[in-house]
């Protein structure tokens, strides 16, 4: 056994480097466990300073909105009568009187079945369609300059095709949400896969990785920081498209209700919605973050 | 004597476009059970790209390499690589790093906690054990290599692959992981192939130094036999005259015969 030479040699090394550092870390050991207090004070300062700033530009824009639209003969309502007008919708989103007349719940939640739908699809797709180019130099050549055309195409171009080939409001929008969000994930993913280090290549040729197990242990958390960015994209493109291809093919769903609401000459509620859409797209942008946050186990950047 | 691993006549050429360039030209060598060769020479010279044609990243162009008299042309874990740069994979922790390889290896020969003790045994040789469940990104480059050199020793390859492992370290870390190196080679009997471009790792750790002259189209010069005992003691060394005199050979080739003319 060799071994204790190896111990000798580091105890050997460790002392002269450690001896000077050593006293330090004993004299701050004792603050460290002190006032629990103050880390909460600490920590309650940390998120008032990341809350209170965008609350204050809200109340300047909410109060400049008031003064700019109270005035006679203004063309918008001003927030008090956004607030008065739909005060019924903010408090019972849940009412479903039938047909399209439901609360803002239902419309919201038919929205988001429908990019649940289209942007799911569009993930599996563009993993794979992504992988599939990343991999193959020759699949990216035949493919890549079609998707560089087909990904210029807006979405709402694509819905009269669509409604044409489904003959169906519900497929077609949710065709457009796939359409619209799938580039972004399909070149994404490409780029993480090409950039793949040949290290980690090699590591894998040298373990023996069958086909599968190295898309699965290698190539998908190599490439994860890269998808999730098109991921990410990709649920505000569809967040994006859902509103304007459900003004145009009706039902119950939060882009009718805007349709509907300015056909109705109800503005305040077209601004509760927008307000509505906005927040609902945040949320979405923040939940791929958070979940690439988990899935890539901020490893991303290393 | 029957070679274990045997570097057959070879040739590689890399073909850019039209361009073509000899890399390495007519490489014969072989190589005995549980010996410790080091390949020195100028970078550039094609050492790397030797390495990586007996690991089966890279295919010669002509010739081959024999393992136990059969041909190797394609990378397995009986010639397990420590790379340069350690490439652990960042997404997987220590422990995990090293399972990949095992898992692979021993999936039929041995159960679940065998292959789980087995890859706590191989972070106990190389002292890791402590940071098996750490994330490569936390802990340091000397520490990152060991755990390379785990992974490699984990899948019991027939000859050990070093790649300059330890050209990215600092000096004194280095020292530490040569001695550790030296070790393991003592206590496991490996057939090891080491590149370097350091002349005091190759005399202090190789059996033999296979010396190779500048490219395009590098050779062998020269081997050099080593004829130290072991154990090797680092301090001992130092002034010990077959030590200076194996050294002096080295030097003398590699900066007056085979000075590196690009560097001047």
């Amino acid at each position: 056994m060799s071994m204790p030479a190896i111990k000798t040699e580091a105890t050997a090394v460790a002392v002269p480097t450690s001896s000077p550092t050593a006293p330090a870390p004993v004299v701050t050991m004792t603050p460290k466990q002190a006032p629990r207090a103050e880390k909460y004070a600490k920590m309650a300062k940390e998120v008032a300073a990341r809350v209170v700033p965008p609350l204050i530009v809200l109340a300047l824009l909410m109060l400049f909105w008031e003064l700019v639209c109270r005035r006679t003969g203004s063309t918008l309502p001003p927030p008090s009568r956004v607030f008065k007008d739909t005060k019924e919708l903010i408090f019972d989103p849940f009412f479903d009187n039938g047909g399209i007349d439901k609360g803002l719940f239902w419309h919201l939640s038919a929205s988001l079945q429908r990019v649940a739908y289209g942007y799911s699809i569009a993930a599996i797709v563009g993993i794979a369609l992504g992988t599939l180019v990343g991999q193959s130099v020759w699949a990216m050549r035949g493919l890549d300059p079609l998707f560089q055309v087909l990904r210029t195409i807006p979405p709402l171009a694509w819905l009269p095709l669509s409604l044409a080939a489904f003959r169906d409001g519900q497929p077609s929008a949710i065709f457009v949400i796939f359409i619209t969000s799938v580039w972004p994930i399909i070149i994404n993913t490409a780029v993480g896969i090409r950039n793949i280090p040949q290290d980690y290549r090699n590591v894998a040729a040298v373990v023996q990785l069958n086909p599968l197990e190295f898309f699965s242990k290698i190539m998908i958390p190599a490439a994860a920081p890269y998808i999730f960015t098109g991921l990410r994209i990709g649920i505000g493109l569809s967040w994006l498209a859902i509103v304007a291809a459900e003004m145009l093919i009706g039902g119950v769903g939060i882009g009718f209700f805007i349709w509907d609401a300015w056909n109705s000459s109800h503005i305040s509620e077209i601004i509760l919605a927008l307000f509505y859409v906005g927040i609902i797209g945040f949320v979405l942008d923040r939940l791929i973050a958070g979940l690439a946050k988990v899935v890539t186990r901020g490893t991303a950047l290393n | 004597m029957q070679a274990y691993l045997k570097l057959d006549h070879i040739d590689k050429t890399f073909t850019r476009g039209n361009a073509t360039t000899e890399v390495l030209k007519d490489i014969n060598l072989t190589i005995e059970k549980g010996e410790y060769v080091s390949i020195i020479g100028h970078s550039g010279c094609g050492k790397s790209t030797l390495l990586n044609i007996v690991a089966g990243l890279t295919g010669a162009t002509n010739g081959g390499v024999l393992l136990e008299n059969r041909e190797v042309n394609s990378p397995g874990p009986d010639r397990a690589v420590v790379f340069q740069n350690h490439s652990l994979l960042p997404w997987l922790t220590v422990y995990e790093n090293v399972k990949l390889g095992v898992d692979k290896v021993f999936a039929s020969t041995k159960t679940r906690a065998e292959r789980d003790a087995w890859v706590m045994h191989n972070l106990n040789l190389v002292q890791m054990a402590h940071a098996k469940d750490k994330r490569p990104s936390e802990i340091s480059g000397g520490m990152k290599q060991r755990v390379g050199i785990a992974r490699a020793l984990a899948m019991e390859p027939k000859v050990l692959l070093l790649d300059e492992p330890f050209g990215a370290l600092d000096a004194l870390t280095r020292a530490h992981l040569q001695d550790s190196v030296m070790a393991l080679h003592q206590k496991l009997g490996n057939t090891i192939l080491m590149i370097t471009h350091d002349v005091d790792e190759a005399v202090l750790l190789s059996d033999r130094i296979v010396m190779m002259t500048n490219g395009p189209s590098a050779r062998i010069g020269e081997v050099l036999e080593v004829p130290l005992a072991r154990p090797r003691k680092r301090l001992e060394l130092a002034t010990n005259p077959g030590y200076l005199k194996c050294r002096q050979r080295v030097l003398e080739f590699l900066y007056e015969r085979h000075r590196f003319v690009e560097a001047a």
